[in-house]
């Protein structure tokens, strides 16, 4: 009883004590129970090598190992105690809540008051060593919280309104909340009594441990996504379903109408399910502050889960992993491996305990758990008590568990946050019984609430009579029509999709359907949460490498088969032990089995040397011209402000390079008393000047580094040298960077005129706007594409920033970055004073450059299921091997496309798989493995194939076959095969399916937008003739093409017009206590424009604000500023901050849009006269234009191809 | 002469007979990952233009020394070796191309290039070694 209080004082503690945490490792130890933990366990497990999953530094797992020991022990007794007692549920879900303040309160008394921590657990335990409870919870706190930041993750962060930032403060007033809960602790006591009494000495363990946590799971969600992704894998599908809840609380207005609906209904569910089932440990809470709980709840059994794999898979089965990604590295970090491994199990143990009591709970209410788990977010509790109870016997299980979710399930599709769903309870036993789980898909077919999808996708939609094609509301992504259970365990469309989300069983009936087959990924995508797996043995097929995931299926408990190549492997005896249940067997409820996008932290064994530092070089253009345009003050005043920014650890370089018709290299060593420059005038033959010190530890010569960003903008205001000699430069940075590999950021004006490497202008003005041919989109020399693959070879990635007034023949210069997997930004017409939108958006995408999560030394294989192959693979990269990409640096805004087809006929399989696996190094110098798992259903008819379509990836697959067509062919050709598809496509359906008469264009409602989409194609700078584009804008929009991920992508290819004079709160939705209105989509149609309104056009990388002529002045002046139309200046770029209520709608609904992409968008208010509306106006794509169809006579267009 | 003219070309169809092969086992090579397609190429990319020489130069010969038939057989592909030769992009680094190798099959079809090749050459190389023999009977 006294216990409960205690924790009640200290939750006020606990922001303050990350920090605490992070100084605390020493504390750790009273090794007492450690003992009687060995001796419990001894059997089973050998606690110390154990890896956590969090990143954490090493020095917290000494501590971390011993609380392991300790904790374990706890669980178990809870787990005893549970069997022992099935009738206590009660007793059960107070552990719960009790659980759920303890950790709030932990931190705190990790922090400084061990003594109270102390005080508090004597009291209830008795004799039992209390130390040992306070000194486990701050280890595991801490590490979960500074993973938490580089990692964030979150299937919902795309749809989500919040940036991952703000999902942060979320978390943590998340976390803040639950303090506050600490009264409902107080009833566990007595269950806690009643535990402890049985377990004797253990029960105190049991006791700390569960409180402790779910505390910590609690905090480590919050603080970071990385522990609690690591935790929430294994085996809770509750906490998976608590997070999903919690995350959708906060976002989900954001995201969609459907996300809401989702909400909705698991509240709706909600509610009852704590009535009908005392014994579940969250909803038995306090119901109301539910999201908070939840959220605790959610964490803890994360935690545990996480905490339970870890110890377990220790052992031993390092060396299957070595072949692939390893090439690349050789390992180092083993130790730092296992340290992080220590942290975690403390962690572990908390959320042991905290899930433990959960399990039992539900067990025990065995009628609780069909209910429960329907409501997607909420159920996830419920559902995970049920499944908790059968947990222990899980292959006997199956059908049952999964009714439960169907019943309920209808709503969670929408969203695309699935992965984390709840539903995972289900799970396992769709695991184990794979097959039946087909049959039960297609039954559930008719049964499922909203997979009416196929009726409604395949509606006929009479493209020609139909208006209003385009929805009010952004397009989702389609979802697979699994099961509910797979459907929850599938990867968030944000980071994969195929274009057709039901595969065609042969070639044959891809080649009917005439549709593309491909995979866009977006695998290092920011997450606000992610599992991470710290393990001695990472899982994988031993003949394909695979690695383990949630749609393989264990034969027994001993044996998994690959879902890739069916081939049959032995579990490794780690892998046997369900951290949840503290048990052997139960091999499908680790993180690994419940996560489709989980992270693994690699051992040496994927490493060809050490992790690298994070190494940046800047290599900059001093010429003159580059002097004219000023670029470098932005430069150099952004890296000013974002040097402490920069991702890495102590070991972080930097270097700087500048040069013009010569190289100039800066001496940074520590100790000089100023920075040194070296000029070398050789460029036919570079060399490096010293051998060390041009790139310095950013630490020790943080001073040296700042006087040369001061200085840098002015040394070079009087110079007359005009020409550039960016080859050598290269060739210099090169050399310089091949040593360690890391980043090299090229900072470019104009046509390199020097050496090797030099361009020459191949434009042509007057041809600018020619229908007929356009030439030089490839390359004109290789010298750029070996240097890339030079640097590629190195782990070097080059990134390009082009500041061009005038033609800088990008097609051959991009090569640099495209072959080393770097990015291109280019700046038409940049100068700092004359073109101020250009200038901010420097300074913005420099922002978010310098301060992006960034990847080195990565490599990405994307496996598929035996009879599907990859032949083609887009974005910026090098195929080194058939399906091997190597990255030398891999950034959170890089997507990919690949495209597939079918080698052999997929009869004797219902699902396919397609698996990325992303091995890099963090710039915390931690050798990682993203792993992100897709599921789709296999079909054989026609109509299916068509009801499947997702349009979008279609379209963008389609984009990046038309950029590599337009490069190796001709601009003419990839605009005819562009437009054949669309006939193709419709054509095939229509002749095929559609059974109506072949005048009217029909089109399945799945690829209503197919038409438009690709019009709007046609239109883009990329592929446009006949309006005057210049070549540079041409490569620079393939580029983007090339290597943007899809939800950036589709922005850009058809941007959202929304009407914003008259915003209202119907139908807004909140975020971060921000009323964020959500106006409908308008097509983009110059007849949607009135004079009187305002419109905002949302373009990816720019926003327009249109103002009409008779715009309302109240409009103007409460959102603009001005009092009328005729005062609002030309040139606008800000939206004032207005204490008006439209200009508060305005502007939320516009930070929300920003805050939904990486990169800032800048903001022109064009005004209905000024020349900069055809700017926007040329974004219209469905109005006719001088040189283009318009929508309906690009219908009429293609029917007439249809007919002929 | 003719014996001259026909022990050259047998030793030059020799020599291309293990080119092709060397060709066919280095982009296996590459199939099955046993090298990465940078070394592949640069690799292949050496022997493109001995190949291309040492196949125009018994074209040439066979003209000079009016062999019609033999050299009408033997001219579709050394035009196809300069074509593709003189097709290859600017920004490419040779016929090879260690960034597009992977991309749309093209690693197919130099393997079926390549052994095609190898049957053409092996069929020349009965031709000669039976021309030869020819003349050295009649010498």
């Amino acid at each position: 009883m006294q216990v409960p209080s205690g924790y009640g004082l200290h939750p006020q503690n606990y922001i303050a004590p990350s920090g605490h945490c992070a100084q605390g490792p020493g504390k750790m130890t009273s090794l007492p129970l450690d003992s009687q933990c060995g001796d419990y366990y001894s059997g089973l497990y050998t606690v110390p090598t154990q890896n956590v999953v969090t990143p954490n530094t090493a020095s917290q797992h000494p501590g971390a190992q011993q609380m392991y020991g300790r904790v374990l022990p706890a669980p178990h007794v809870v787990g005893s105690t549970l069997g022992s007692f099935p009738g206590a549920v009660s007793s059960a879900s107070h552990l719960h809540t009790s659980a759920s303040v303890n950790h709030y309160n932990s931190p705190a008394m990790d922090s400084a008051n061990s003594s109270v921590a102390s005080q508090g657990f004597p009291s209830t335990c008795g004799h039992y060593a209390v130390s040992t409870v306070s000194n486990a919870y701050p280890r595991v706190s801490y590490p979960s919280l500074p993973a938490g930041d580089p990692y964030g993750q979150q299937m919902f962060t795309s749809q989500s309104a919040l940036p991952v930032r703000p999902m942060r403060d979320h978390s943590f007033s998340g976390q803040n909340t639950a303090v506050g809960h600490p009264p409902p602790l107080p009833p566990p006591p007595s269950q806690q009594y009643h535990q402890q009494q049985n377990l004797s000495g253990y029960s105190t363990l049991s006791w700390s441990a569960s409180g402790l946590p779910s505390a910590q799971d609690n905090l480590i969600r919050n603080h970071t996504g990385s522990l609690a992704t690591a935790n929430s894998n294994p085996t809770n599908p509750v906490a998976d379903s608590l997070s999903c809840s919690v995350m959708q609380n906060v976002q989900p207005p954001a995201s969609s109408p459907v996300v809401s609906t989702m909400l909705s209904g698991a509240s709706s569910t909600r509610t009852p399910p704590p009535a009908s089932y005392p014994a579940e440990p969250v909803a038995s809470a306090p119901q109301p502050s539910e999201l908070v709980q939840q959220k605790g709840m959610q964490y803890g059994d994360y935690v545990n889960n996480q905490a339970s794999s870890a110890p377990t898979p220790l052992s031993s089965t390092s060396d299957d992993e070595e072949e692939e990604e390893e090439d690349e590295e050789a390992g180092v970090d083993s130790s730092s491996t296992t340290s992080s491994a220590s942290p975690v199990p403390n962690s572990y143990d908390a959320l042991e305990g905290g899930s433990y009591p959960d399990m039992l709970s539900s067990s025990a209410s065995s009628p609780a758990p069909d209910p429960a788990p329907e409501p997607d977010a909420v159920p996830a509790p419920a559902a995970a008590v049920p499944q908790p109870s059968k947990a222990p016997k899980p292959f006997g299980y199956g059908y049952p568990a999964l009714q439960p979710g169907y019943q309920n399930a209808a709503a969670p599709p929408s969203s695309g946050a699935p992965p984390t769903g709840p539903a995972y309870s289900g799970f396992q036993q769709c695991a184990q019984q794979y097959p039946g789980l087909n049959q039960l898909s297609t039954g559930l077919g008719g049964l499922s609430l909203q997979s009416s999808p196929q009726p409604e996708s395949l509606r006929p939609v009479n493209l020609t009579q139909e208006r209003n094609v385009l929805p009010m509301t952004p397009v989702w992504a389609p979802v697979p029509n699994l099961n509910l259970e797979l459907r929850k365990l599938n990867c968030s469309p944000d980071s994969f999709r195929c274009t057709l989300t039901n595969i065609p069983q042969t070639q044959a009936l891809l080649n009917k359907a005439k549709l593309p087959l491909g995979l866009l990924l977006h695998p290092f995508r920011d997450l606000t949460q992610l599992p991470v797996i710290t393990s001695n043995t990472i899982v994988r097929c031993r003949s394909c490498r695979t690695y383990i995931n949630p749609f393989v299926s264990f034969i027994d408990q001993r044996r998994w088969k690959c879902n890739l190549c069916y081939r049959v492997n032995d579990v490794p005896e780690e892998f046997m032990y369900n951290p949840l249940t503290r048990s052997y067997g139960e091999p499908h409820k680790r993180p690994e089995v419940q996560n489709s996008t989980v992270e693994f932290i690699a051992s040496s064994d994927y490493m060809l040397r050490p992790p690298q530092p994070a190494v940046y070089l800047f290599v900059l253009d001093v010429s003159h011209n580059a002097v004219e345009a000023g670029y470098l003050t932005i430069l150099c005043q952004s890296l000013l402000e974002n040097l402490d920014k920069l991702p890495g650890d102590s070991r972080t370089r930097i270097g700087f390079m500048t040069f013009d018709s010569t190289i100039h290299f800066y001496n940074l060593q520590e100790g000089l008393s100023q920075p040194q420059m070296l000029i070398v005038s050789d460029i036919d033959d570079v060399f490096l000047p010293i051998p060390d010190s041009l790139l310095v530890n950013l630490y020790e010569s943080k001073e040296l580094i700042k006087d040369l960003l001061n200085a840098l903008p002015t040394m070079f205001t009087n110079t007359r040298e005009t020409h550039s000699a960016l080859g050598p430069a290269l060739q210099a940075a090169f050399k310089l960077m091949s040593p360690t590999g890391g980043r090299v950021s090229v900072f470019q004006t104009q046509l390199p005129s020097l050496g090797a490497g030099l361009l020459q202008s191949r434009e042509d003005p007057n041809q600018r706007s020619s229908t007929k041919v356009v030439q030089h989109l490839g390359p004109a020399t290789d010298f750029y594409k070996k240097l890339a693959l030079d640097c590629s070879g190195q782990q070097t990635a080059v990134d390009l920033f082009l500041l061009s007034s005038q033609y800088s023949d990008l097609a051959s210069l991009a090569c640099m970055s495209k072959y080393s997997a770097g990015c291109v930004y280019y700046y038409p017409s940049f100068h700092y004073t004359h073109n101020p939108s250009q200038a901010e958006k420097l300074q913005k995408d420099l922002k978010r450059y310098l301060t992006r999560k960034i990847g080195f030394e990565a490599v990405m294989r994307i496996r598929c299921t035996k009879g599907l192959s990859m032949h083609t693979f887009h974005g910026n990269f090098f195929v080194r091997s058939t399906d091997l990409l190597s990255l030398a640096n891999i950034n959170p805004d890089a997507g990919f496309a690949v495209q597939l087809s079918i080698e052999e006929s997929l009869t004797d399989t219902s699902l396919v798989c397609f698996q990325t696996a992303l091995l890099y190094t963090s710039s915390k110098g931690e050798r990682r493995i993203r792993v992100h798992t897709l599921c789709l259903p296999v079909v054989s008819s026609l109509p299916d194939v068509y009801a499947g379509v997702d349009v979008q990836a279609a379209i963008c697959l389609l984009a990046n076959m038309a950029v590599d067509r337009s490069v190796s062919s001709s601009l003419s050709d990839a605009r005819d095969a562009l437009v054949n598809a669309v006939v193709d496509s419709l054509s095939a359906y229509g002749s095929a399916v559609s059974s109506l008469q072949h005048s009217a264009l029909i089109a399945p409602s799945s690829l209503k937008l197919f038409p438009l989409y690709v019009l709007a194609l046609l239109k883009q700078k990329a592929f446009r003739t006949g309006t005057s584009t210049r070549l540079d804008d041409r490569v620079y929009a393939m580029c983007q093409i090339k290597c943007q991920p899809l939800v950036h992508l589709m922005k850009m290819i058809h941007p959202n017009l929304y009407r914003i004079d008259r915003l209202t709160d119907e139908g807004a939705i909140h975020v971060n206590d921000r009323v964020v209105p959500q106006p409908p989509l308008q097509k983009l149609s110059a007849e949607k424009l009135t004079r009187e309104g305002a419109f905002l056009m949302d373009c990816g990388s720019v926003f327009y604000i249109w103002v009409g002529k008779s715009c309302d002045n109240n409009f103007i002046e409460d959102v603009l500023g001005y009092p009328n139309f005729a005062s609002i200046p030309q040139k606008m770029t800000h939206l004032p901050e207005l204490n008006t209520l439209s200009s508060e709608r305005a502007r939320s609904f516009i930070t929300w849009l920003r805050d939904n992409r990486p990169l800032s968008p800048i903001l022109h208010v064009v005004k209905d006269e000024s020349p900069a509306k055809t700017e926007f106006f040329q974004h219209l794509i469905e109005d006719r234009t001088e040189a283009a169809f318009s929508y309906y006579e690009f219908l009429l267009h293609v029917q007439r191809q249809i007919c002929k | 002469m003719e014996v001259v003219v026909f022990v050259f070309s047998l030793l030059d169809c020799c020599a291309l007979i293990f080119l092709s092969v060397y060709f066919i086992i280095t982009l296996s090579d590459l199939e099955c990952d046993y090298i990465n397609a940078r070394s592949c190429c640069s690799k292949l990319n050496k022997w493109v233009i001995p190949e291309l020489v040492g196949h125009a130069i018994v074209t040439v010969l066979m003209l000079v020394s009016l062999h019609w038939f033999i050299f009408l057989l033997n001219l579709p592909v050394a035009t196809w070796n300069i074509y593709r030769y003189i097709m290859v992009p600017s920004g490419n680094m040779g016929v090879f191309d260690p960034t597009e190798i992977h991309n749309r099959g093209q690693l197919k079809s130099h393997m079926k290039e390549a052994m095609i090749k190898l049957g053409f050459h092996l069929l020349c190389f009965f031709m000669y070694l039976y021309s030869m023999i020819l003349a050295l009977i009649n010498d």
